[in-house]
Formats: C-alpha cells, structure tokens, sequence
C-alpha cells in the first residue's frame, strides 16, 4: 500500500519543482505557516485556561481560610492553609467524609476490578468461540449500551424493596457490575488481538480453555482491560442517580451523594460551604492520579471502541 | 478449530436437511457457559429484570375502596402512559433536554473535534501537555463540576464577580446554557480524545501522498481526516445524546444555588420528584417512555449516519 501510494506522488512534486505556479508561492509559505501556527496555538492555549482555570480556582480556594475565601482574589493564592482545612474537613462529624471516599473507592475500585473481568471474559467468549445464538447474546447486550443507566435507577429501586434490601452496600455495588459497553469493548479488542493460532497452540500443550484466557488472552487483552476498567471505574465514581435513590444512611453514601447533601445544606448550616469546597478538590485528586498513571494504557485502548 | 466450527455453524443457522448427523456439539460448550454466565446473570437480574419490572408497574394503577380503604395495586392498561402523556411537566423537561441536546452536542462535538484535528497537525507543539490538560475535566464527577461551576457563577461569591453581578447566570432564562457549559467543559476532552486515537490509527502514507500533492493542512483536515473519523464521531454523539436526555446530577445540584431550576427541570428529575410522591407507577411509565425515547433516538441517529456513509 505505501509503495503504489507514495512513489507517483513522489514524481509528481520532481515534476512539479521547476513549476512557476509552484516556486511563486514558495516565498510565501514560511508566514503562512506560521501565522497558522500562531492562531493554532491560540486557540490552544484559551482551551487550556478555559479547562484548567476552575480546577486551579478549586484547589486555591482549598487552601485559604474562612475569611479569605469571600475577601480575596478567586485565583490568587493567600495564606496557604491547605493542610489544616484537610485536616479540619477530616475530623468534621466523626470523619464522615473519609467514610464517604472509601464508600466511593470500594463502589468504584472493587466494583469496576470485578466488572471488568466478567466483561472481559463475555467479550472474549463472544469473539473467539462459535455457538449457536452468539449473535442474538451479542445484539442483547449491545442494545443495553443504549440503554440509560439512570432509565433502570427506579425500578432497580423498586425490586430491591421487594427483597428489602434498598438502603445497603449491595444495593449499589451489585448494579454498578453490569457495563454492556465494556463487553462490547472486548469483543472486539478480543478478536483483532488474540490470533486463534495462539489459542490452538495452548490448547495442543494441553491447556484448559479457562486457563488459556488467564494465562494468555488476559495478557494480550490488557490496554483493552485498563481502558474499560478505568472508564467503568470513572463511570462508577460519577454515579449520582442510583445512590441517590437507593441510599438513605449517610455511613453508606460515596462523596459524591455525600458532597451535594452537604451543599444543598449550606443556607441553613454556612460553615459548611469550606468543607464542601475542600472536599470537592480531595475527592477529585484519586481520579487524576489514576489517569496520569495509567495514561499509556487508556490512551491507546480508547479509539479501539469506534474501529468496526 | 476451524474444521469444528465450520460443521457447528451449520445447525446454529437451521435445522435444514444438511443435518444428518446424530447431534453436533458445540466445541468447548462448558467454557463457553463459564466465560458468559457471570456476566449474562448480573446483566438479567440488574438490567433485564428492571426493565420487565418497570413496564409491568407502569400497567398499574392504585385503587382505594372508597375514600379511607386501603390502597390495591390493579391492572390499569395504558392508564399511566396516557397521565405520563398530559403530564405537562413532564413534557415540558423533555423539551427543556431537547433544546439542551440540539446546541450542546453539536457545539461539545465542534470543539472536540477541532481540538483533535489541530492536536493532530503538525502545528501545534506540546501536544502530550495539551492533550491531558484538556482531559483533567473528564475526572471531575458531574456533581463537583456542578457545585464548582455554581461558586464561579455565583454574583457575589465568584471570581469572576465584575462579570457575574451583571449577568445572571443562574436566572431562569440562563440556567440551563449555564448547566449546558458545565457539561460541555466535563466532556469536551474525552470526546477529543476518542477523535484523536481514531486520527492517530490513519496511516501516515495518506497524508505523505497527500502532501505532496499540494494539499494545505486545512484540506487534509477537511478531505481526509474529518471523513475517516466519522465512525469515531458517530459513537460520540450517541454517547452523548444519551447523556443528554439523562440529564440529572447537574440541574439537581444547581438546585441549591439557585431557584430557576424546578424540581421537574430534566425528565430524570421529573422520574425522582414523581417516585418520591409517591407515585411509583406514573414514575416507571416516565422511565420506560425515556428508555424507549433513548433507544430510538440513538439507534435512529445509528441507522441515519450509516446510511449516508452508504451513499
């Protein structure tokens, strides 16, 4: 392909060097292209404080005192007391709040961990094994993708009160397990990356098919793994509507119920408002490092979800 | 492999005379099962099952013997669906989702896009800097965007307050573009990127060739690469024309800074106000109607993009 592509068009620029249509806009090109190149970077830069300005706002607000938050400059730092605010949003009715991270990372952590090997291993049964009814299972789950999350809050809130459970751990864990798109992810990761050769050579040495997803396909799998692990975790963490509806117990609740609890409290209870802002910033720093960290990895499973 | 799956193809597609022999088993048949049985039984029970649950309770109506009898769920037919159809504010928030959706996605998607493009192009230098600059948004959950996002437009709080004690952005006229603007700053950069790996997977030799013909950047942005992007782009805008119509953490929060958004403001919040009546059956009517609006809408725009790719 590279071959027949480039070597006429390689003639072609040969052919048309001594051109005077050609060598007339030479001159020219050096400022065009760096006017273009300024206005591109323009607009760069205006996206970049555009993105980043709230979140700067958001952590030099976490840092000032009471009294400095109404009277100073949103975006300039004052006295940095970043450390004793933590400290005091910490210890704010009984921890309350940290209860509320590690409600959302073990929402978040422990349900996006499991989600992700069950979706995975529906994906890769999907793509790599022949069975009567596989494209029906398939579209099944597909049409879930279209499915609305929050569409199925109300009613996963009636059955769990048929059973009596609304109000509890599982109540939201047990939902949050199910990513159709996360199948959908690995299918198709599954069959452009695990050769069938492979899975015939393992199965000569005499492995066990459970076995050979374990040993091999996970591994080959994995920017797919991390991608739909990392987005089902975000997704998780993000989830309002099903805590919402199901949880009544703040012990229960992730920061995310937690912090808009406390915020829709602010006109009655004012002292509030500084733990909302600082817990705002504490609640978004595990995220961030999650996606520094596993950036080689989503970043290149990410655009695997629109190849066809 | 290939020899047994050929032979159990045949039977998946018809039991037709071609089938002879006494019973073709399916290769690995117990794998199989143990691979999609988790999945297919959390998948039953957390989405099947509720959407069965909710059309069947939204068949029902409550009935009281009299005025102090006790109350008796009943088979109501379409009692729920047609109160779900005069239900004015109901309709009223999906038409407050739809205006939102029209500007939004479009806009959201436009900026996505050209980000990518120039993150794409030779011009622009520090693009891994850029890049997960523009995604940080990504990882502020709705709820901390939509109280972070009330305090900067708030008239006297803000840090922009020259700004915000002029315009109200939180007055009824304004809510929902301000709401629209939080949305759009969270999911401006994921949706870039999904645009830009499916740019960086075009092989380079298309643009050499193309370059060498003469073509400006623009040209290849515009001729090559926006229409060898389009699936990504589809597969975005579906995501977020979903996202759109469940509008509910945003306009909920901004209900504490502001009284311009109703408790009925999107059709999610229309389905908790209602359920909190409570009004369990009207409420699931409400959700199956938003569900089935979701589907179609999606799968309308699916079926639209693929058509016109066809021609």
């Amino acid at each position: 392909m590279s071959a027949t592509l480039s070597a006429p068009a390689r003639r072609g620029d040969e052919d048309g060097t001594p051109d005077a249509s050609r060598s007339g806009r030479k001159p020219r090109a050096p400022r065009e292209k760096l006017m273009s190149r300024t206005a591109a970077m323009i607009v760069m830069v205006v996206s970049c404080f555009y993105f980043l300005l709230p979140v700067w706002w958001l952590f030099v607000s976490s840092t000032k005192s009471r009294e400095q938050f109404g009277s100073t400059n949103g975006f300039l730092l004052a006295d940095f007391n970043l450390f004793q605010n933590i400290g005091d949003l910490f210890a704010y009715n009984d921890g309350i709040y940290l209860r509320w991270m590690l409600n959302s990372v073990l929402y978040a952590g422990a349900g996006a961990l499991i989600g992700t090997l069950i979706s995975a291993m529906a994906g890769y049964a999907l793509a790599k094994y022949r069975f009567p009814g596989r494209e029906l299972v398939f579209n099944v789950v597909l049409g879930g993708v279209l499915v609305p999350a929050t569409a199925l809050a109300l009613p996963l809130f009636l059955i769990f009160s048929q059973v009596g459970a609304t109000n509890t751990f599982w109540s939201v864990f047990l939902p949050s397990l199910v990513n159709p798109f996360g199948v959908y992810l690995a299918r198709i990761y599954a069959s452009a990356s695990v050769p069938d050769e492979l899975l015939e050579a393992s199965r000569l040495d005499g492995s066990g098919e459970v076995r050979t997803f374990f040993t091999i396909a996970r591994k080959l799998m994995t920017p797919a793994l991390v991608t739909i692990f990392l987005f089902q975790f975000v997704a998780i963490w993000n989830n309002f509507f099903l805590p919402l509806i199901m949880l009544r117990d703040e012990s229960l609740f992730p920061v995310t119920l937690g912090l808009y609890t406390w915020n829709s409290q602010v006109n009655q209870i004012p002292e509030i408002r500084t733990y909302v802002i600082i817990g705002a910033f504490v609640s978004i720093i595990p995220l961030v490092i999650a996606f520094l960290s596993l950036q080689r990895f989503w970043q290149s499973g990410l655009g695997s979800g629109s190849v066809k | 492999m290939t020899a047994p799956s050929i032979a159990t193809a045949a039977p998946a597609r018809g039991t037709s005379p071609i089938a002879k022999k006494p019973r073709l088993r399916v290769p690995h048949a117990r794998s199989v099962l143990i691979f999609l049985l988790p999945f297919g039984v959390l998948f039953a029970l957390f989405y099947l099952l509720p959407i069965g649950y909710a059309v069947y309770q939204s068949l029902l109506v409550v009935e009281r013997d009299g005025t102090f009898g006790p109350p008796v769920e009943v088979f109501g037919g379409l009692t729920q669906y047609i109160a779900v159809f005069q239900n004015e504010a109901f309709w009223s928030s999906v038409g407050r989702v739809l205006a939102f959706g029209i500007v939004q996605v479009p806009v959201m998607l436009g900026v996505a896009l050209v980000l990518a493009l120039l993150l794409d192009s030779p011009l622009v230098k520090g693009k891994k800097f850029f890049r997960l600059a523009y995604f940080v948004p990504y990882a502020v959950p709705g709820v901390i965007a939509a109280i972070m996002w009330g305090y900067l437009y708030s008239p006297n709080l803000s840090p922009f307050s020259a700004l915000t004690s002029e315009v109200s952005f939180l007055s009824p006229d304004f809510v929902l573009w301000s709401i629209a603007n939080v949305v759009t700053w969270v999911y401006v950069g994921y949706n870039m990127l999904i645009i830009y790996s499916s740019l960086l997977s075009i092989p380079g030799e298309i643009y050499e060739a193309a370059k060498l013909d003469g073509a400006s950047q623009l040209q290849i942005a515009l001729r090559i690469k926006i229409p060898l992007v389009v699936p990504a782009i589809t597969l975005t805008a579906i995501f977020s024309i979903i996202g759109t119509l469940q509008l509910l953490a945003e306009p909920q929060v901004f209900r504490s800074f502001t009284s311009s958004v109703s408790s009925t403001f999107t059709p999610n919040m229309a389905v908790y106000a209602t359920s909190a009546v409570p009004n369990v059956n009207l409420a699931a009517a409400m959700s199956v109607v938003l569900a089935l609006a979701t589907f179609a809408m999606s799968f309308a725009f699916l079926k639209f993009t693929q058509r016109k790719a066809e021609k």
